[in-house]
Parts: C-alpha cells; structure tokens; sequence
C-alpha cells in the first residue's frame, strides 16, 4: 500500500476544507471497499480524511419517511426496527449482501460509493479505462460473467453490485449530499449513479469535495412492506454478489395492480430502474403473461458479451419470478 | 482497567503486552518486525493529530503517524502507527496476537475475524488508526488453556476443525452468532457463518459446535480439556 496521511474529522465542514486542498485525497468511511483497493493498488489516495465519526450514525423518521445516516452501517440499517416494518425489502436485501462482518464495518454511504468488483479493473496489470482512462476495455472480448448487460458502452460494461441500491432505487431513496459551500442537496438514489459513456472512471454525481450525510426514503413507499421482495441470484447461496437482483413491489387491489416498482441489480453501471416497465404493470391483472412480457420490455436492449449473455434471460426469468412471488 | 500506557519513542523501551501475556514471545521474526516497525515510526515525531481551529472552513492536520489510544483484550495501551497499518498486522505482527489468522487479507475469508465493541468485524480490512477509542477483543481475550470460552470447548468436542487456520475466525463469529440470536436453525447458523471460509471442509462440525453451546449440552468438564492439551 502506498504511504498516506491520515486525519479523523469531527465535522462535515472540516473533511471537506481538508480534502479541497488535497488533489488526491479521499474520505474514509467503513474502508471495506477502499482499504481493498488501495491495498491492490488499484486506488492510491496519499490523503484519507477518516469520517466514520461525523455526526450522520442516526436511522429516524424523516417527513412521515425514514432518513437513513451516512455512517450508519449496514448491520445497524438492516436490523432497525423501522426499516423492517416499513421498508423490508431494503432489510432483506442489505442481509443478503456481504456477511455480518462486512456489514457491521460498511456504511450506507460508503455503500453506494463502493466501486465495481470487475477483475479487470481490481487488477492493475490490466488495461481498464475505469482505472486508467484511455487504456482500454479488457473486460470486452475478456472475462465477463459478472458484468453489465444494460447501459454499457465501447469503453466499459463494468457492473455495479450494490444490493442495498437496488432495493433504495425501487423505493425511491433521495440522498442527501454536503456541498463544499456548506449548502446541501439532494440527488434521487436513481440519478446518483453514472453510466459509463465516455467517461467510465466517473461512477456518479457527486461533485469533488462532496459528501453524503444520508439517504431519505419517503412515507410514499412504505406501501410496499409485505408487498414487496428482493431476490438475489447468485453463484453460491451466501457471501456472493449477485449475477442478477431484483427488487420488486406490487400492490393489487381487486384483481388489478395499482402500483408497482421495479428494479435490477448487478445488470448495470448503476441500480436499473425501469418505470417504463412499472406503468405496463399498472391497471393489468396479474398474471405470469404479463410478467414475461413486461420482462421482455425490460431486457429489450440488453447486449451480452459472450460470458455474460446467460444474464439476460437470467434476468428476465428472475423479474418473472419476483412479481409472481408477491 | 489499567492506565493507558504512555506511548514511549524508544522502541527498545516500549512495555509491549505481548511480554505480559505471552509467556513464550521469543520468536526473533516477529520481535525483529517489532522493533522495526517501532523504528520506522519513531523517525516522524509528527505531534498527535489536532484539530487546528474551530471555524467551518478550518483544515485539519493530516498527519503522517496516527497516534491511537485502545483497548485490546482489557488492556489499555497507547500507540503510535504508521497509518497503513492493518488492525490484523497491529495484532499480529507488533503485538504478538497471532491467533487472529491472515488468510486472503481482503475481506472474504473470515480467518482474522475479531470484536471491535460489540460487533465482529474484519481486521484485515479495519486501518488500526480507526480503533482509536474502541475495544478489541480477539481469540486471545475469550479463554484460557485453564477454561475454555463454551464455543472453544464446544468446536473440540465436535470437530469443529482439522487444520485450525480459520478456527480462531470460526469462534470468534460463532460467539457473535450465538449473542446475537442466530443459531436458530442450521440454515441460519450456516447463513450467519458464511463469512468464514473453512476449506478443510470442517462445517458440519462447525454448526455442530454452535448448537452445542445453544442447546447447552456440553459436558462441562470439557472447558478444562485446556490443560490435557499443554505440551
């Protein structure tokens, strides 16, 4: 591991005036991504700015909601009380994510600045234009099992396996951002993320020096508590991340749906929410038709890469599968 | 619980815990790492990291050495690190835990599974410079050879292991299982204990173990089996 210097920080303000005046520093959170990556040198900040002490620890209720702290971790999220009564898809899909080691030491925010675990990119002898602009896609005509079938580009199909995104996308999360000027913003956890384009190195919105300090979820989607189910394919039956996610809600009144929400993970750069797919869901009866159907609609622009096209069907099933199950 | 030891910038002067506990501490490997390590970082007598200023846009002073006051297994202790520092290679490597185990040293194995507070966590991926203020608990904390900790007797009466490198991370997640309600069933327990990898194959005995300590039915004489085991 390269060397760096360390600070901890006690306010949001101070992290974030320490790390402007670094060109490459860092903040630090749990470290269960960072820690790995600067140790495979894959990252190499000479400055970490250690957060896991602000003030953003509390999971509480937010505008008839819940707003969800930054550095809250994993565990602590998952296993709160409010978020398995009111948003149980969140608690399931956290607990089918990492072990309970990994959780305890993740944090929410940490978790959706977690970057892909594509092996090309993890393995700095490797071209990937993720890690090194401008080198090259290995990942293309390369091993790509677990990798991006939705959204990708000619410079990356790098996947994002953020399980807790997924669940926070189809419940219609805001995250909550610190800017530099000591202002806030808000940004929906579905725009957060960024497609790889041209610019595969970028992951998401966020502006330098920024920082989360929590994730909302709004009294609109507890609806969906016992309506709802995150299901997870993956290799092995725990401690994998997922080839294909999806979360789903559906809530049916006299034999009609009357909403729904619908999104994948581990398909894409970031968590694929389709709201194309939910409004054909609205007003039908339901029915194992309309699923494959509307999971067709879903993986209509899918493109595999060779070891990786088994995830389109993979998905389609699984969507079926999800809604069936509620 | 004792004073916290004054950190002292002469490594061959450092009281380290490992003398204290550790009858047999005279592997010259590890004490020659020590005392490099302790070398190393007593070149950068950097002042202990302070705030500068109490305004909004004051910076903080980033720091080459991490000064870190702890709690490991009851003892308190004050150190000062190079902040690459691992909590694990804190462990084994300056103070002489060993039984805490470096098995992939990125997260996905299980075998240097400690307690930091109450939770268990990873000390592989855990920079020692964030222990700063918390309690450490590793496999050395739990037992003695005079008494077992219940889930070390329990994963010797069931075989629990064969070559006992993940074994430490085994016990230490397995007491977390059973504190934090679940063992209910073997799914669970396989569930809850899939972060440590055993590849000896040892997992029958392993939930075995658990429900051993669940159900209570371990012979108690079993926790003095430690001093049958002295050489």
């Amino acid at each position: 591991m390269n060397p760096f210097q360390y600070t901890k920080a006690k306010t949001a303000e101070a992290a974030i005036a320490t790390l402007l005046q670094r060109d490459n520093a860092a903040y630090l959170a749990g470290g269960t991504n960072l820690v790995d990556r600067m140790r495979r040198n894959v990252a190499h900040p000479d400055a970490l700015i250690d957060v896991s002490e602000l003030p953003f620890a509390a999971i509480g209720e937010w505008e008839g909601g819940l707003r969800l702290g930054a550095i809250a971790s994993n565990s602590a999220t998952a296993e709160h009380a409010d978020v398995k009564r009111d948003y149980p898809m969140l608690s399931e899909a956290i607990l089918l994510g990492a072990t309970d080691q990994l959780r305890n030491k993740a944090t929410n925010g940490g978790n959706l600045m977690q970057r892909t675990r594509c092996s090309y990119f993890m393995s700095p002898d490797f071209p990937c234009n993720k890690r090194e602009p401008g080198s090259g896609c290995s990942a293309i005509g390369g091993f790509n099992r677990i990798l991006s079938v939705l959204g990708t580009s000619d410079n990356c199909i790098a996947s994002y396996p953020s399980d807790m995104s997924t669940a926070l996308a189809a419940l219609d999360a805001v995250v909550q951002i610190r800017t530099p000027n000591g202002g806030e913003r808000s940004l929906p956890l579905v725009d957060f993320h960024k497609l790889p384009g041209d610019t595969p190195e970028i992951d998401n919105y966020l502006e330098r020096g920024e920082l989360i300090t929590a994730i909302d979820l709004p009294a609109e989607t507890k609806k969906f508590a016992g309506h709802s189910t995150y299901l997870k394919v993956r290799d092995r039956h725990s401690y994998a991340f997922a080839l294909v996610s999806v979360a789903a809600g559906l809530i049916v009144d006299n034999g009609k749906i009357t909403d729904a929400r619908l999104a994948l993970g581990s398909v894409a750069a970031k968590p694929w929410r389709d709201r194309e797919a939910e409004a054909r869901l609205i007003g039908q009866g339901p029915s194992r038709e309309l699923f494959r159907d509307v999971a067709e609609q879903v993986m209509a622009d899918a493109t595999g890469y060779g070891e990786n096209d088994f995830k389109i069907e993979l998905a389609k099933r699984a969507i079926v599968k999800a809604l069936t199950q509620l | 619980m004792s004073n916290p030891k004054p950190y002292n910038t002469d490594p061959t002067e450092v009281g380290w815990p490992e003398e204290e506990s550790l009858v047999n501490a005279t592997v010259s490997r590890r004490n020659f790492l020590r005392a490099a390590t302790l070398a190393a970082a007593g070149l950068g007598l950097a002042p202990y990291a302070t705030l500068t200023g109490q305004g909004s846009a004051a910076t903080l002073d980033l720091q080459d050495f991490v000064e870190i006051e702890t709690t490991i297994n009851g003892e308190a202790m004050k150190m000062k690190l190079d902040p690459r520092t691992s909590l694990l290679d804190l462990l084994r490597e300056q103070l002489g835990l060993t039984g805490a185990k470096k098995g992939c040293n990125q997260g996905a194995c299980g075998a240097c599974t400690v307690h930091v507070g109450t939770d268990r966590i990873n000390a592989c991926l855990t920079l020692a410079a964030q222990i700063d203020g918390k309690e450490v608990t590793t496999i050395e904390g739990i037992g003695s050879a005079e008494e077992f900790h219940p889930v070390q007797a329990a994963f010797l009466e069931h075989d629990g292991f064969q070559c006992g490198y993940c074994t430490s991370g085994q016990i230490m997640s397995a007491i977390k299982v059973l504190e934090d309600d679940h063992a209910g069933s073997d799914a669970e327990i396989r569930e809850w204990m899939s972060g440590n990898i055993c590849r000896c194959g040892a997992y029958k005995g392993i939930v075995e173990s658990v429900k051993a300590v669940r159900d209570n039915t371990l012979d108690p004489q079993a926790l003095q089996k430690g001093e049958s085991l002295k050489r």
